[in-house]
């Protein structure tokens, strides 16, 4: 029995019919085909799916899409801005934040919502605010980097 | 040349798309009509298949098909096996079970239906009849005797091979004294953070196959899923997209990319399977799974003599690709950084009931890395020396270089004692030492770890290598300027569309930004080896640099041509042709494209305009080769080249590692105070790649030396299945690292590069168990197995 929702994906109203078990991240990858946000556990331990949820930074692998009717989602796809890549794709671009690029979506849209948060964040609360994060190419260094780089850009601004 | 890109921090070319979402992994890719795979899996590490009922499962709404074994067992070939070892045991390794399953994780069937979902449901309907058999998961136990695993040979061992060179038991008797270890290395997850998967299309007409897979190898795939399915090579297409890590687990051919492929031949549908990751921590290679005896003869002051290793090494239930090919490579460098006369290493491979382990980040190296360098530790508390002068003392001089080991290796070029110097002055070590004295003193447990290591890359020359060693390139200009470079080395992470674009770029004096590298696609490059053992760019990077130089033999004799000159007066220096007189005017900067395209797109291609010129640019001989109206006598239209690089050994870079930690008393936690690592990886062509290929493979070390291990009990049922049981580590786990380097340029090839993919994951766990171990001296430890966990540090200190 498909249900109807109704939510804003960056800064698109959709209207949609869907069977009540279908995660999230599926409806955002093969209904909407915005395939930039991952699938990398099924089971929310890795974080490559993040995306935000009404200003919330959410795994959505292990969020229905029911459950985001009448929300607003941004997922990596909404962040740069009239082309203009957002601070923290910025910084990760700047800083190699990225090898392979899997991880890095999900990355992205949590180190945005940590600096959302937290405009000036210490070494420790960027790593912190990244644990539910996975990342096996980086070693993190220049994903703090990045943080770090964003958070002075976006000051400056 | 001119030397605008290469050794300069360039940002990565490849980023963009990646930073945007806009990037195509498999998954990514939808085609209309795509039918979808999940699997049915064994639950039993090793059990009879009495029958299998899959009529519930086909009856399922959307289910199209069910396969089993004996659907395919005469349709597709064994997975293969590239290993070749005297007397090694082969087992036949079918793509689905038939009549018996072997580990956690086999493939038993694959249910297609028509969404992922549909599938899913429909393998909870697919009753296996199982009739469990005794379990075999200790290694040294399946060494032992007990229940044989494959009824086709008389026992467990897979193979057994004793190497090295010098006479090792004069070495031992010669010796003042003799320090043992026995030492394990625990089996890991490779854990690549985009699991593997495989999209298939079949084109019934045109009996054209093509299939998506993330593989490290899309060449060697493509021959080997051919011969498994039988279908022609040359009809065989297989793309790589964007690779989301590999780290050696997708340097295999697997069960899942031949069955998709035949699966698309049967139906004349798209298929595409995803893995899990619970799939993944089952049924993709794991790494490791080493456990042995090292010995070392010593003298009285520091000098080793010889050095023997004894090892049990699990294979797993089947061969993968390289998997009884692994402790070879362990044997090959077990002399480590270090002159050691005589080197035996003793090989018993076997097979357990578990997932095969294979080529993990290192492969081989970071076990032997790991052996000697905990060995030198042992050396140096046995005669109470610092464990950095045991080390220095048993180097050879940067003189003696190439180097002959008893493993049978000739390191190209080193100079380990300038490498150990720059780190220990990084670090502060003698001060750091003080501290340490201090405070012990106090109370407080601070443990200082050293790691001298070289490794072995650029893999290889193809007589070391079962399926060749070498690497291709093609390099063309396009009739608009634009460099094209197609590699063989498919990168999945590693920087290469950056990398070879600056070497391109550089060698042919172009902007970066006109230069594309393309990889990954049997339909568009030439046959190629692929990413694996720190080889792309010192074996693939130095194809791409001869190509040009046989591409600009060509473009000087048109240019020659063109500027009727004689071919001596004629230079090349940034990017242009000139006449000798004006070559010094015109010789700066990149050249432009003769056609601006992307600004305004011509409706034709411009004649090349020369007369009364001086000078050409590459990319103005690009066009006037392939309009081939003004090209000297007998010569090819267009311009491009095509090399296949043989290196003539393996490349060995090396550095030392620094670690300093702090134990808390209290609760064992294990604190990182200090990383100091200065590795020599050869020439550097893009200083921040290196860094970051560095910093992931020492993080990949902390996770095995603190985190990490794939734990199976008893009855062969896989415990650590989830990511939040395998514990990879974490942003907050990893220390600031200080890095810097030494640049001893590799003779191998014309670019000196060495290779350091791998320097990280071999180079950091001796450093690190060396500073907790070092930190548990005041308690008379010596030694300790990884992943050392605060349980196991706690109990230390409290004596329980």
């Amino acid at each position: 029995m498909k249900k109807a929702i109704n939510l804003n994906v960056n800064g698109v109203s959709r209207t949609d019919e869907v069977e009540p078990r279908m995660l999230l991240v599926h409806y955002l990858r093969d209904i909407l085909e915005l395939t930039g946000t991952h699938v990398g556990c099924e089971t929310s331990l890795c974080g490559a799916c993040t995306v935000m949820l009404d200003g919330q930074a959410v795994k959505s692998c292990t969020v229905f899409a029911v459950q985001a009717d009448g929300g607003n989602v941004t997922t990596i796809e909404g962040l740069a801005k009239n082309g203009e890549l957002h601070p923290v794709q910025e910084g990760f671009w700047e800083k190699h934040g990225l090898q392979c690029g899997y991880c890095t979506p999900g990355m992205i849209v949590t180190a945005a919502q940590l600096l959302d948060r937290n405009a000036d964040p210490s070494r420790e609360e960027i790593c912190h605010g990244l644990e539910g994060n996975l990342c096996r190419c980086t070693g993190y260094q220049h994903i703090i980097e990045a943080v770090q780089y964003a958070a002075k850009k976006a000051g400056q601004a | 040349m001119t030397n605008n890109y290469v050794g300069k921090r360039v940002k990565r070319t490849e980023d963009p798309r990646l930073i945007r979402g806009l990037a195509h992994y498999v998954d990514d890719i939808s085609l209309p009509n795509t039918l979808h795979v999940a699997f049915v899996r064994s639950i039993y590490a090793h059990a009879k298949i009495n029958s299998i009922d899959t009529s519930a499962a086909l009856a399922a709404p959307g289910v199209v098909a069910v396969y089993t074994g004996k659907d395919v067992a005469d349709k597709i070939g064994p997975v293969p096996c590239a290993g070749a070892l005297p007397d090694l045991k082969v087992p036949d390794h079918r793509v689905l079970a038939k009549d018996k399953v072997y580990f956690v994780g086999h493939p038993i069937a694959a249910v297609v239906a028509k969404d992922r979902y549909a599938a899913r449901d429909a393998v909870d309907l697919v009753m296996v009849d199982y009739e469990d058999l005794p379990v075999v998961t200790d290694v040294e136990a399946a060494a032992a005797g007990g229940p044989v695993i494959h009824d086709s040979f008389s026992d467990n061992i897979a193979y057994r091979l004793t190497s090295g060179e010098g006479d090792i038991d004069a070495a031992f008797a010669a010796a003042d004294r003799t320090v043992k270890q026995r030492i394990l290395h625990r089996r890991l997850a490779p854990i690549a953070m985009e699991p593997r998967g495989v999209l298939a299309r079949y084109f019934p007409g045109e009996e054209e196959l093509t299939i998506w897979s993330s593989t490290q190898i899309p060449h060697l795939m493509r021959t080997q899923v051919a011969l498994m399915i039988g279908i022609p090579e040359n009809k065989l297409r297989v793309i790589t997209p964007e690779v989301g890590g590999g780290f050696g687990s997708k340097l295999n051919v697997y069960s899942e990319e031949a069955l998709l492929g035949w699966i698309s031949m049967q139906l004349g549908k798209p298929v595409k399977w995803i893995e899990t990751r619970r799939e993944n921590i089952q049924a993709t290679i794991h790494g490791r799974g080493q456990v042995g005896d090292i010995e070392v003869a010593i003298k009285n002051d520091g000098t080793v003599l010889g050095l023997r290793y004894s090892v049990f090494a699990d294979m797993g239930a089947y061969h993968q690709l390289l998997t009884p090919a692994i402790p070879t490579l362990t044997g090959l460098m077990l002399s480590g950084a270090y002159r050691i006369p005589a080197i035996q290493m003793n090989i018993t491979a076997c097979f357990t009931n578990k997932m095969a382990t294979d080529a993990y980040r290192g492969a081989g190296r970071p076990e032997a890395t790991y052996v000697v360098e905990r060995a030198f530790d042992l050396v140096a508390a046995e005669l109470g020396m610092d464990p950095a002068e045991v080390r220095r003392k048993n180097f050879p001089a940067a003189s003696e270089f190439p180097f002959h080991t008893a493993t049978g290796l000739d390191y190209d070029s080193g100079d380990y004692e300038t490498a150990l110097n720059k780190a220990q002055e990084i670090a502060g070590y003698a001060a750091l030492r003080e501290e340490q004295k201090k405070a012990r003193e106090e109370g407080r447990l601070i443990g200082i770890g050293v790691s001298t290591y070289v490794e072995i890359c650029a893999l290889g020359p193809s007589q070391a290598m079962p399926a060749g060693g070498w690497e291709s390139a093609t390099v063309r200009i396009e009739p608009t300027g634009k460099v094209t470079v197609l590699t063989g080395a498919s990168p999945h992470g590693q920087g290469q569309e950056t990398s070879f674009a600056q070497i391109a770029a550089d060698e042919l004096g172009v902007k970066i930004n006109d230069v594309t590298v393309i990889h990954g696609d049997t339909g568009v490059v030439q046959y190629g080896i692929g990413t694996f053992g720190s080889r792309a760019t010192a074996v693939g990077g130095t194809a791409v640099f001869v190509a040009i130089q046989k591409l600009k033999e060509k473009a000087h004799k048109i240019a020659t041509h063109m500027l009727q000159a004689d071919a001596t007066r004629v230079s090349f220096e940034g990017g242009k042709y000139s006449l000798q007189a004006a070559a010094a005017a015109s010789a700066t900067g990149t050249s432009e494209p003769v056609v601006p395209v992307a600004e305004a797109p011509a409706a034709a291609l411009p004649e090349p305009q020369t007369e009364g010129k001086t000078s050409l640019t590459i990319q103005d001989i690009a066009l006037a080769a392939h309009i081939a109206k003004e090209l000297p006598p007998d010569t090819e239209p267009g311009l491009s080249a095509t090399y296949f690089f043989e290196p003539k050994n393996f490349t060995f870079p090396f550095g030392t590692h620094i670690c300093v930690v702090e134990v808390d008393r209290e609760t064992g936690d294990i604190k990182f105070l200090r990383y100091v690592a200065v590795d020599d990886c050869g020439k550097v062509i893009n200083p921040m790649l290196v860094d970051g290929q560095v910093h992931g493979g020492i993080v990949q070390s902390i996770g095995q030396a603190m985190f990490e291990e794939v734990v199976y009990d008893e009855q062969g049922q896989l415990v650590t299945g989830t990511l939040m049981d395998y514990a990879v580590p974490r942003a907050s786990h990893v220390p600031n690292f200080e890095l810097d380097r030494t640049e001893t340029p590799s003779p191998v090839n014309p670019l000196g590069v060495k290779g350091v993919g791998e320097a990280g994951t071999i180079g950091a766990t001796p450093a690190i168990v060396g500073a907790i171990v070092d930190a548990l001296a005041p308690f008379g430890v010596k030694h300790l197995d990884m992943p050392i966990k605060p349980e196991n540090v706690w109990r230390i200190i409290n004596g329980h």
